[in-house]
């Protein structure tokens, strides 16, 4: 039951546009980086395109996606007409209305400090009022989904609420906790100084509020793809849930633990103790748990799949599994990438072995393979397979969306395996060029030549992706049935309270984060004299 | 299926995830483990202390002034190296020092966040203004090594790049004899 198709389209579409624009971006500073572009290198325009594409792929396209994603679960699982219908589009405006405040400062280079903020560098204080706007419109996703589980859970008091939206509502709720940190840095932090009421900034601390938000954040972008795995995969390739407990599990366990580990993104800075550095890191191991559990899980509905298709044998049934099926592939090819890029960030999450990747491309490679291929690649599959509800017309062209699929994930290997490398040689990120005539940098410029043809490879398989959607919005009509989502080999008649409510994991999540941050946020803003003045970009 | 076998059937479910949970669990402990083996055996933890200091002074007084940046070989024969990172360079430019030998860098930024980061070693550290970093190093060959800054710090980042040069240990003796600053830049 989707009613509210018009509102799920914009947010896709508005998603996919902005991705559009961003991934040109990306593919063109690939090239400009690389030594068969160096004679356009410019790194005034390097720097603002890289913020633009930074903020659009961070902020505003995995949240259109998790939102637009959102509303459909909440309709199609509760089989319940979304409540709040005005605020959504509400909403949405305010993200539309926040890119737009956003991108006219970076556009004019007002705001080249990249997506992570870099204080004491300050930009123009629009850039991060639009950022706060469209924090605020995905914060109304976040109440919306809390009040249509509450008014479903009302008319169906004890009933297992459907997994799809048990795990919408715990990737809302994280999201929700998990901005609070650059929404502190933001306000209490930034803002005043772009304004330009205050004129210092403890750039230390910022770093700390910022590692809050980003590394949940990246569960948060994980959200729809993890529920793609658990909840629309098994049923379009013809599976079941291998466990819907241990998928509330894995959910449960994302909500709780991908909180309170941030700071190993400041292994190397000197404003964070060593003790708090360990804890983080012990606690990075954890979320690991979660991902383990649902490869199993996952391996193991699609076992069921291909065993009911005929398959044979400890690994026979492989072969037995639809592989010209989209959902499937794209399934296969998300796994690959998770697989390399969790590798990489188990790497990340020592300290010790940290230290000889730290802020280098090895790091770019990493989480443009986790974001960019693993799960971004699984956002394609959801398109996909909502389009012909949301539309009411079929996509026909199966053997063009398997091959931008393939695009897709040959260009993330070809973009992602090079910078892995030249990361070990101790390449540094964010460099709009490089003097290749060096000696000692010049063997690296075929790595960074293979990135850029990667980026190409990514841009072609982004394009077909929007041609396709823009061709299923035309082509002839067709009933597509009802939205479903997989069922588990024993669907549950009752759930124990734990995994069916999300109330006690939220407490656990806010005391874990607490313990975790609270000290060391008090001392860094308790300190004095660590407050450094403001550099304002593009000021003479 | 009758009812009897998909009692049978989630059970035998319930095991085999029950099997699967447990491995997931030993590989983390182990993983967790072996980092704090190697943390505390090998001893290479971060920063333990937080270090602050004012950086709109660096150049009027104490460690960072212009004068007190370099290397300088102790009494107790390790070596500290002094620098500071600014838009756009390092200060000293090129970092020289002997191999063999224990060394402490100590660094800090005078703007905006940079970052130090050794091509081809660990060496590898933020240098946030207000905070002092601490990082042991240790170079067992001699050699020339690029250095460039790791963190993105506006329009000319992509500039910043010292060098460091590792000479033998009794040549860096000879020039250390004086008790002043050593460094490379213009070499
Ligand atoms: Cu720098």
């Amino acid at each position: 039951m989707l009613v509210n198709r018009k509102l799920i389209l914009a947010h896709f579409w508005l998603a996919f546009a902005v991705f559009g624009i961003a991934l040109a971006l990306g593919a063109w500073q690939m090239f400009i980086r690389s030594p068969i572009g160096i004679w356009l290198s410019n790194p005034e325009l390097y720097y603002r395109s890289l913020t633009a594409h930074g903020t659009v792929m961070g902020y505003v396209f995995p949240t259109l996606v998790a939102m637009g994603f959102g509303y459909a679960i909440s309709e199609s699982a509760l089989q319940q007409r979304l409540v709040g219908v005005r605020w959504a589009w509400a909403g949405f405006w305010l993200i539309v209305a926040g890119s737009v405040m956003a991108v006219i400062p970076i556009a004019l280079g007002r705001a080249s400090v990249l997506y992570t903020f870099y204080p004491p560098l300050i930009g123009n204080v629009f850039y991060y009022v639009g950022v706060v706007l469209v924090v605020v419109g995905s914060w109304i996703w976040v109440a919306l989904m809390s009040v249509n589980l509450r008014v479903w859970r009302k008319a169906n008091p004890g009933a297992p609420v459907p997994l799809a939206m048990f795990a919408n509502v715990a990737g809302s709720y994280l999201w929700a906790w998990t901005a609070v940190g650059a929404a502190l840095e933001l306000l209490l932090q930034i803002i005043p100084v772009a304004a330009g009421l205050k004129s210092t900034i403890d750039a230390g601390l910022a770093r700390v509020f910022f590692s809050w938000t980003l590394h949940a954040i990246v569960y948060f972008w994980l959200m729809p793809t993890y529920i793609a795995y658990y909840t629309i995969v098994p049923r379009a390739i013809g599976g079941r849930v291998y466990s819907d407990s241990m998928a509330r599990i894995s959910f449960i366990l994302f909500l709780v633990v991908a909180m309170p580990i941030g700071m190993h993104h400041t292994f190397a800075d000197p404003q964070v103790g060593a003790g708090f550095k360990f804890i983080h890191s012990a606690f990075t191991a954890l979320v690991a748990l979660p991902t383990l559990l649902t490869v199993f899980t996952i391996c193991a509905s699609v076992e069921i799949a291909a065993r009911l298709r005929g398959g044979r044998g400890m690994f026979g049934w492989i072969r037995a599994l639809p592989w010209d099926n989209p959902m499937m592939l794209a399934l296969a090819f998300s796994f690959v990438m998770l697989g390399f890029g969790g590798a990489g960030g188990l790497i990340n999450m020592s300290y010790q072995l940290d230290a000889s990747i730290h802020n280098t491309q090895w790091i770019t490679g990493h989480f443009h393979l986790i974001f960019g291929g693993a799960i971004v690649i699984m956002y394609f599959a959801i398109a996909y397979d909502l389009w012909p509800h949301l539309t009411g017309r079929e996509l026909i062209d199966l053997r063009l969306i398997r091959t931008q699929l393939w695009l897709w994930f040959v260009g993330m290997i070809v973009t992602t395996f090079p910078w892995h490398w030249v990361g070990i040689l101790g390449m540094p990120r964010r460099m709009a060029y490089f003097d290749f005539g060096d000696p000692a940098i010049a063997p690296q410029a075929l790595s960074v030549t293979l990135s850029a043809i990667g980026g190409f490879i990514l841009l072609a398989s982004g394009i077909m992706f929007i041609v396709i959607l823009a061709r299923g919005m035309r082509a002839p009509q067709a009933d597509a049935g009802p939205y479903q989502f997989a069922l588990a080999v024993h669907q549950p008649a009752t759930v124990p309270v734990a995994l069916n409510t999300h109330g006690l994991w939220v407490a656990l999540m806010i005391a874990l984060t607490l313990t975790n941050y609270g000290y060391p946020i008090l001392t860094l803003a308790l300190s004095e004299g660590t407050s450094v003045p403001a550099v304002y970009v593009g000021a003479q | 299926m009758s009812a009897e076998e998909t009692h049978g059937s989630a059970e035998v479910a319930a095991r085999v995830e029950r099997r699967w949970a447990t491995i997931a669990v030993i590989i983390i402990v182990m993983m967790a483990l072996l980092a704090a083996f190697a943390g505390i055996h090998r001893a290479t933890m971060p920063q333990p202390r937080v270090e602050t200091i004012d950086p709109s002074r660096l150049h009027l007084s104490g460690e960072f002034v212009e004068s007190n940046l370099g290397s300088v070989l102790e009494a107790n024969g390790n070596v500290t190296v002094r620098a500071i990172g600014q838009q756009y360079s390092f200060t000293p430019a090129c970092i020289l020092v002997p191999n063999d030998t224990p060394i402490t860098l100590r660094a800090t930024s005078a703007d905006v966040v940079h970052g130090i980061l050794i091509q081809g070693t660990n060496v590898n550290t933020m240098l946030v203004p207000g905070y002092i970093s601490e990082q042991p190093m240790r170079f067992a060959k001699a050699g020339d090594y690029l250095m460039p800054c790791q963190e993105f710090c506006s329009f000319g980042h992509e500039g910043m790049w010292g060098k460091v040069k590792v000479i033998d240990k009794t040549e860096f003796a000879g020039r250390a004899k004086g008790g002043g600053r050593l460094s490379c830049v213009g070499q």
